[in-house]
């Protein structure tokens, strides 16, 4: 693990609280134990175990393919796995038949019965159950009013718009109150605006019905902005599992760090190392590269330095002092997004560096232009190092 | 455009249709004939129409047909369903391809064979345990059933096919056990595919001459048989009258669908756009 002690280190009784993954006394809710999944010979998921605790919301990240819905499918009860046991709440689930499991789950279709209206949609899982009928009414009523589509509850789900179907799925999967919600790319057929904005509405849905929600997205900003923790997935297997602000900022492998966010990947040897620092030599980006901690591994090793394009500063002359973390190049691509603007540097090896700005001031006309001569530098504190 | 293309579009669109209807029509006015002769016209009478309905042999065949097609299609849909269901539901199981060709094969196969082999399976049966014994509308409609089955299978596949697994899986996260999922949820969905399929094994059947004419025995005769038979005498102008009844028959069927899915369609963009508001 290469997140500090400092970020670790804040083990009071409310940390244990919010973060019980940091509390080694705490019971998780949900728990992957080697859990593996063939198809053929094809490892969707390989030898994964998770810990999963109460009342998160928790994230399965990646690109497709990459297994997350496997593993959700398998929580759900729709694939058994080939090897490894999975337990809800204590039970061991092998051999639970989805219908009997204390998950539900919002698909990313929806999946809404078309021939049932929206107000029989909410209300099928009661009817299974055999819950009374003005029980049923109430809970209906109830929900609907919670996802706000009490408007609509007689229509069917054709007569509906993409976010009111969402909506009427959600509803359907909260009411039976599941110990867990599984919610499979649940914004993912939603527009740009409507899926920001329903972004926090899910949470705070989440918060108000107090379920713990697993959720399966390709889409790093939807993970960061809902989930409490994310597991980024690549390949069957997990990279890694951290807070947003701990895969952000402390990254453990260049899969995860160019996932989340953009990052400049720099490529050098480890010339030397010190209890306080170590210095990274790149050939690549024609510097040596300061870093203020310490880094595990031998001189002569190669390393990359990850650095977040908004962590770069542009300058037209060089700085004061140029010996570390210091390159030149020439702009050769503006991207003007209005609160930013990304600049693509071309240094002398021909590497290009992102390096973003924000616009914080209003300008009359852009700070640089195409072909300007300018010096990128960076904090000692701004890159992290990675060795995978 | 020019005036010459345009000429020669319409006079193609003409000629196509007068392939299509000039017999049909031609039938239409031979019924109303008042002669005997099929070809040549002397007048205009109604009493083949008369004469028609008082044939019994030709009303107890289209009653004949109409028992069997409605009993064979019903029974073609209860094979044919499960058929379809395991073809799209049940995913790679041993045999499978084995399977979809035996079910695809009575689509291809000459109903001559298919005929003459069903023929020789009643006789046997018939020897060896009793049933059915002799021939008659229960063997056509057996007959009938298997040949449709096939076709309901397929109609059920490929609409199952095209629907989304998840609703299934839905319902199933949401506490129904498969078997009701199958009740409640799969086949209300599959409901049109349904219908169509019995439309249409109805349809063959009704239309089926060659499988019949093999497994047909006294007091059997279809509709399509004692057509066929009759027209061997002679075509009678009473064959006229029946085709000419048939022919209104089916078009007044096309024309209460093609109104039926107007309106549904209709409806379906109405509320479609009144849900965008």
């Amino acid at each position: 693990m290469l997140v500090p002690e400092a970020v670790l280190d804040r083990a009071h009784e409310d940390v244990h609280k919010t973060q019980p993954w940091n509390n080694p006394d705490a019971v998780p809710y949900i728990r992957f134990e080697n859990v593996t999944k063939k198809f053929g010979d094809f490892y969707a998921v390989d030898d994964v175990s998770l810990d999963i605790y109460r009342h998160e919301l928790f994230a399965l990240l990646g690109g497709s393919g990459c297994g997350k819905t496997t593993l959700l499918r398998m929580l759900a009860g729709f694939e058994e796995p080939t090897s490894g046991k999975i337990y809800i709440d204590g039970v061991d689930m092998d051999g639970v038949p989805a219908y009997e499991r204390p998950t539900n789950m919002m698909f990313q279709s929806y999946a809404l019965f078309p021939h049932m209206s929206v107000e029989q949609n909410v209300a099928f899982g009661l009817v299974q159950d055999g819950v009374s009928r003005s029980e049923i009414r109430e809970l209906v009523a109830e929900m609907l009013g919670l996802v706000q589509m009490s408007k609509f509850a007689k229509r069917k789900p054709h007569q509906l718009s993409g976010g009111q179907r969402q909506r009427v799925a959600l509803a359907r999967s909260l009411i039976k109150r599941p110990k867990v919600l599984l919610l499979d790319e649940p914004l993912g057929a939603l527009d740009k605006k409507l899926r920001e904005q329903t972004q926090f509405e899910l949470v705070n849905i989440q918060e108000k019905v107090g379920t713990t929600f697993v959720m399966v997205t390709h889409d790093q900003e939807e993970a960061m902005t809902m989930a409490s923790r994310i597991a980024v997935m690549n390949e069957g297997v997990i990279n890694q599992i951290g807070t947003p602000f701990e895969l952000y900022e402390y990254p453990n492998s260049r899969y995860t760090a160019n996932f989340l966010g953009q990052v400049n990947l720099i490529e050098g040897v480890l010339v030397d190392d010190d209890e306080k620092y170590a210095v990274i030599k790149s050939d690549e980006a024609g510097c040596e590269i300061y870093i203020d901690h310490a880094v595990q591994g031998h001189e002569g090793m190669t390393f990359w330095a990850a650095i977040r394009p908004e962590r770069l500063r542009l300058t037209k002359e060089a700085p004061e002092d140029t010996k570390y973390n210091c390159v030149s190049g020439k702009v050769e691509e503006i991207g003007y997004l209005g609160g930013i603007s990304t600049y693509h540097v071309r240094l002398a090896s021909g590497k290009r560096i992102k390096v973003t700005e924000p616009n914080s001031t209003r300008q009359i006309e852009p700070r640089y232009t195409w072909e300007d001569s300018v010096w990128v530098s960076w904090e000692a504190g701004a890159a992290s190092v990675l060795n995978q | 455009m020019s005036g010459k293309r345009s000429t020669f579009l319409i006079s193609a669109l003409a000629f196509g249709f007068a392939f299509l209807y000039v017999p049909i029509l031609l039938v239409i006015i031979y019924s109303f004939n008042e002669g005997k002769l099929v070809t040549v016209w002397s007048g205009f009478s109604t009493k083949w129409y008369v004469s028609l309905f008082n044939n019994d042999g030709m009303i107890d065949a289209a009653w004949n047909s109409l028992r069997i097609g409605v009993m064979s299609a019903t029974l073609a849909l209860a094979l044919g369903t499960p058929a379809g269901l395991v073809m799209s539901r049940f995913g790679r199981f041993k045999g499978r391809t084995l399977f979809s060709g035996m079910i695809a094969a009575p689509l291809v196969m000459p109903e001559v064979i298919t005929g003459l082999s069903l023929l020789l399976l009643f006789v046997t049966l018939e020897q060896i345990v009793g049933w059915p014994a002799g021939r008659g509308i229960s063997t056509i409609t057996i007959a009938h059933s298997t040949f449709c089955a096939a076709y309901v299978a397929v109609v059920v596949q490929s609409r199952l096919s095209g629907m989304d697994i998840s609703v299934e899986e839905a319902a199933m996260d949401l506490g129904a056990k498969p078997g009701k999922i199958f009740f409640v949820i799969t086949l209300p969905m599959i409901l049109p595919a349904l219908l169509a399929g019995w439309l249409l094994s109805f349809t063959l059947s009704l239309d089926d001459l060659v499988i019949a004419s093999f497994v047909a025995g006294p007091g059997s005769t279809t509709l399509p048989m004692k057509v066929f038979s009759s027209v061997r005498l002679g075509v009678s102008p009473e064959i006229n009258a029946l085709a000419t009844l048939i022919i209104l028959a089916v078009s007044i069927l096309i024309v209460i669908a093609s109104i039926m899915i107007l309106r549904s369609e209709r409806m379906r963009n109405r509320t479609a756009n009144a849900s965008d508001i």
